[in-house]
C-alpha cells in the first residue's frame, strides 16, 4: 500500500464539555457539566444503546463515545487495528483502586486499572479481532501515531486503523480519535494529524 | 522487509541478575516463589517471586546511588546497562528505546517515599532511563497488560522492518505491589500454593517481579547462531475484558497469522513457550488455541512456576529464555506441573532435555483480550 | 415482597451499574446470569464483595457463588441463613 492512498477518513474530539465531529459541533453543554453528567448526556446525544457502557470506567466511556461517533454505520473490516495513546495511563481509576485498599477492593474497578482495557472494549463493541496497542506519551504525538499506522498498513497487518489520544486525569479529559483508511480526502500525515488535533482543541 | 534479530539480553529477577544466572537456576529447577505474609488472604499470605531490595541496592550502587532510583528503575537500568556494556559500538543517538510495563512505579501511590508522585507516570519512567544512558530518540512506552513485553519486541521489529530505525533497546519490568496483589486477590485469582501451570490441581496465579532488556537489531552479530524474529502477530479476542475467550480465538488468530507471515506450518515448530498463568480459564483457553492451531505435539512449557507472573515483563523475559532455549538446544522443564489439567493433550515438557532446536513459538495473552504470537528462528550459516 | 429482596435488587442495580433496570424489572426467580440480567464473571466477583461488605458473609470458594447467585430468592435465603450483620 503506498503512502499516498491512505487518508484520515473521519475524526472526532471530546473536550471541555464539547463533542466535535469533523470540526462541526455535535454537542455542547449549556453550562459546565461534571464529567459524569457530560458522559451521560453524550451517551444520549450520540444515541449509543449499549448497557455495558454503564459498567465501564470513565476512560473507557470516553473511548466508546468517541468510537461510536466515527465508527457507527461504517462497514469495518475485522482487521481494523486500534492504536491509542495518552499521558496518564489508567491513573484516574488507579487512584480509585488505591483508595479502596484499606476497605473492600472491587474487581470491577481493578479490571480497569490498565490503559489497554479500552482497546478490548472497542474491540468487543465493534467485533474487531485485530492488532491493538496502547502507547504512553507525555503529549499528543502525531509522529508516533502516523508512523505506527503506516507500519500496520504497509506491512498488511491492518486494512484500516482507529487511532488517537484519550487522556483523563482529575476528571479532565482530552480525546481525539480518527479512522484511517483508503477512503477520504485528507491524506494521512504527521502535519495533518497535528493540525486536526490542534484545531479540535481550539 | 529487513530481517530482525534478538541480540544481547539481560534478565533481572529473584533467580539472578544476568540471563546466565537465570538459566542456571532454571536448569537446577529453582523457583523464585516464596510465601509472603499478607493479612488480605485467608491463609495469611501468598506466594510470589520478589527481588530482595537490599541485594538490588548493593548491586545497583556500583552503577549509581540507589537513593535516587526506585526499585523498578534500578531493575530496568541494570538490565539496560548490561546490554549496552556488551554493545559499546551502539550509537545511542540513533537507537530507539522502548519501555514496556503494566503498572510501572505504581507502588509510589502508596508508600511513604522520597520520590515525587510524578514518578508514577510511565513517560516519566521512560525519560529516566533515556536520560541515564543518553539515548537520543524520544522513548516509546507500551502498556498493554500481560503481553506488553512481547508486543514491545513486535513493535520494534515492525519499525525496524520498514527502516524507521536499525536498533532498539526493548526493556520491560513490573513489580509485585499491594496494588496488584489486592486486585488479583479480588479476582480470586491468586493460588494458595506456588502456581502450577496447566496442571489438574492448579489454583491460580502466583505473582512475580522482574525486568528484562534486549537489543533488537537489523544487523546480526554472529554467524551462525543468530536468533531471528521471523514473524509476529497480535489479535484481540473481542470477547471479554477479563475472561479469556472460551475458544481461544484471539490467540489462535495470532498464531495463524504469525505462521502465515513466516510461511511455516505448525509441525515445524520445535518448541512452544506458552503464557501458562495457571488460572483455570487461561490455561484451558491456551490449550484450546494450541489444539486448533495443530500444536499439540510441540513440546511446551510455562516459566510461571519459576518466576510467578511478572505481568508486563513476562512476555519479554520469556522471549529471552526462548531465544536461549534455541541457542543452547535445551528444553526447560515446566516447573510445578503435576497431571494434565486442560482438555487438550498438550505436550508438556516434564524434564530438562537437550535436543536440536531451530524454530520456536512464543505466545502471550492478557486482560483486555489481547494476545500475541512470535516466531523465533535460529539461523544457520548465511 | 419483603425488604431484603428489594434491598438486594437496589444494591445489585447500584453496585453493578445496571442503569437500564429498576427494581420492578427484576423478578425474584429471574436468573441473574445468562439470559436474565446478563451478568458476567466480574459481576459475580462483585456480588461476592457485596455479600461480605453488606452482610458480613465471606465466600471462600468462588464456585459456591454459582448456586447462591442463581436468583434473588436464592441469594436472599442464603443471606438470611448466614448473615453476620
Amino acid at each position: 500500500m503506498s503512502r499516498e492512498s491512505v487518508y484520515i477518513t473521519d475524526f472526532v474530539s471530546l473536550k471541555n464539555n464539547q463533542i466535535k465531529h469533523q470540526q462541526k459541533l455535535l454537542y455542547k453543554a449549556d453550562s459546565f457539566l461534571e464529567l459524569k453528567s457530560f458522559l451521560k448526556e453524550s451517551y444520549k446525544v450520540i444515541g449509543l444503546n449499549y448497557p455495558k457502557f454503564h459498567k465501564m470506567d470513565d476512560l473507557c466511556k470516553l473511548g466508546l463515545l468517541a468510537s461510536e461517533v466515527i465508527l457507527k454505520e461504517k462497514e469495518l473490516k475485522t482487521d481494523t487495528a486500534i492504536v491509542l495513546s495518552n499521558a496518564s495511563s489508567s491513573l484516574q481509576t488507579d487512584y480509585k483502586h488505591q483508595n479502596s485498599l484499606q476497605q473492600h477492593v472491587s474487581p470491577a474497578v481493578f479490571v480497569y486499572t490498565l490503559p489497554n482495557i479500552i482497546l478490548g472494549e472497542i474491540s468487543i463493541k465493534y467485533s474487531l479481532k485485530s492488532e491493538n496497542v496502547f502507547f504512553i506519551e507525555e503529549t499528543f504525538n502525531a509522529k508516533l501515531l502516523n508512523d505506527y499506522a503506516q507500519v500496520l498498513l504497509q506491512s498488511g497487518k491492518a486494512s484500516s486503523v482507529v487511532c488517537g489520544w484519550i487522556n483523563l486525569i482529575n476528571d479532565e479529559y482530552d480525546v481525539f480519535l480518527c479512522l484511517i483508511s483508503r477512503k477520504g480526502e485528507i491524506p494521512l500525515s504527521v502535519e495533518n494529524l497535528e493540525q486536526l488535533y490542534l484545531f479540535e482543541n481550539e | 522487509m529487513k530481517k530482525t534479530y534478538l541480540l544481547e539480553d539481560a534478565i533481572i529477577s529473584p533467580l539472578g541478575f544476568t540471563t546466565e544466572e537465570n538459566i542456571e537456576a532454571i536448569i537446577q529447577l529453582r523457583s523464585a516463589l516464596r510465601f509472603h505474609e499478607n493479612k488480605r488472604f485467608p491463609s495469611q499470605g501468598y506466594y510470589a517471586g520478589i527481588i530482595d531490595a537490599d541485594h538490588l541496592n548493593s548491586v545497583f550502587s556500583e552503577m549509581a546511588s540507589p537513593n535516587n532510583f526506585t526499585k523498578l528503575e534500578q531493575m530496568m537500568l541494570l538490565a539496560v546497562k548490561q546490554v549496552l556494556d556488551k554493545n559499546l559500538q551502539l550509537d545511542l543517538s540513533k537507537t530507539a528505546l522502548i519501555i514496556s510495563t503494566t503498572k510501572g512505579n505504581i507502588n509510589l501511590l502508596n508508600e511513604a517515599s522520597n520520590f515525587p508522585k510524578e514518578r508514577v507516570l510511565l513517560h516519566h519512567l521512560a525519560n529516566i532511563i533515556k536520560d541515564f544512558f543518553g539515548f537520543g530518540m524520544k522513548p516509546m512506552v507500551i502498556s498493554n497488560a500481560c503481553i506488553s513485553g512481547g508486543l514491545a519486541v513486535a513493535v520494534a521489529k515492525r519499525f525496524i522492518g520498514l527502516g524507521n530505525f536499525e536498533h532498539a533497546i526493548v526493556v520491560a519490568g513490573d513489580l509485585v505491589s499491594e496494588f496488584v496483589v489486592s486486585g488479583f486477590q479480588s479476582f480470586q485469582a491468586i493460588s494458595n500454593a506456588p502456581c502450577k501451570p496447566f496442571s489438574m490441581n492448579r489454583k491460580g496465579i502466583s505473582l512475580g517481579e522482574a525486568a528484562g532488556a534486549v537489543l533488537v537489531s537489523s544487523k546480526s552479530d554472529k554467524d551462525p547462531g543468530n536468533i531471528q524474529i521471523l514473524s509476529e502477530a497480535s489479535a484481540n479476542d473481542a470477547n471479554h475484558i477479563s475472561g479469556p475467550s472460551r475458544t481461544g480465538e484471539g490467540l489462535f488468530l495470532s498464531i495463524q497469522q504469525a505462521l502465515k507471515e513466516a510461511n511455516v506450518h505448525a509441525g515445524q515448530i520445535d518448541y512452544l513457550s506458552a503464557h501458562g498463568t495457571a488460572t483455570s480459564f487461561n490455561d484451558e483457553m491456551e490449550a484450546i488455541a494450541f489444539g486448533r492451531a495443530n500444536l499439540l505435539d510441540s513440546p511446551v512449557n510455562s516459566f510461571k512456576g519459576y518466576y510467578g507472573h511478572t505481568l508486563g515483563a513476562s512476555a519479554l523475559i520469556e522471549t529471552i529464555l526462548t531465544k536461549h532455549s534455541l541457542l543452547n538446544n535445551e528444553l526447560y522443564m515446566s516447573l510445578n506441573f503435576d497431571e494434565l489439567g486442560v482438555s487438550q493433550k498438550i505436550n508438556i515438557i516434564k524434564q530438562f532435555e537437550k535436543r536440536p532446536l531451530n524454530l520456536a513459538l512464543k505466545t502471550a495473552s492478557g486482560f483486555g483480550g489481547c494476545n500475541l504470537a512470535m516466531l523465533l528462528k535460529k539461523e544457520d550459516h548465511e | 415482597m419483603n425488604d431484603l429482596h428489594t434491598e438486594l435488587k437496589l444494591s445489585i442495580i447500584e453496585q453493578l451499574n445496571l442503569e437500564e433496570f429498576s427494581v420492578e424489572d427484576i423478578d425474584n426467580n429471574d436468573p441473574l446470569f445468562g439470559d436474565g440480567l446478563g451478568l458476567d464473571s466480574i459481576d459475580a466477583l462483585e456480588l461476592i464483595v457485596l455479600l461480605e461488605k453488606d452482610y458480613g458473609i465471606k465466600l471462600t470458594d468462588p464456585d459456591q457463588g454459582k448456586e447462591i447467585f442463581s436468583s434473588i430468592n436464592q441469594m436472599a435465603s442464603f443471606i438470611e441463613a448466614h448473615r453476620t450483620k
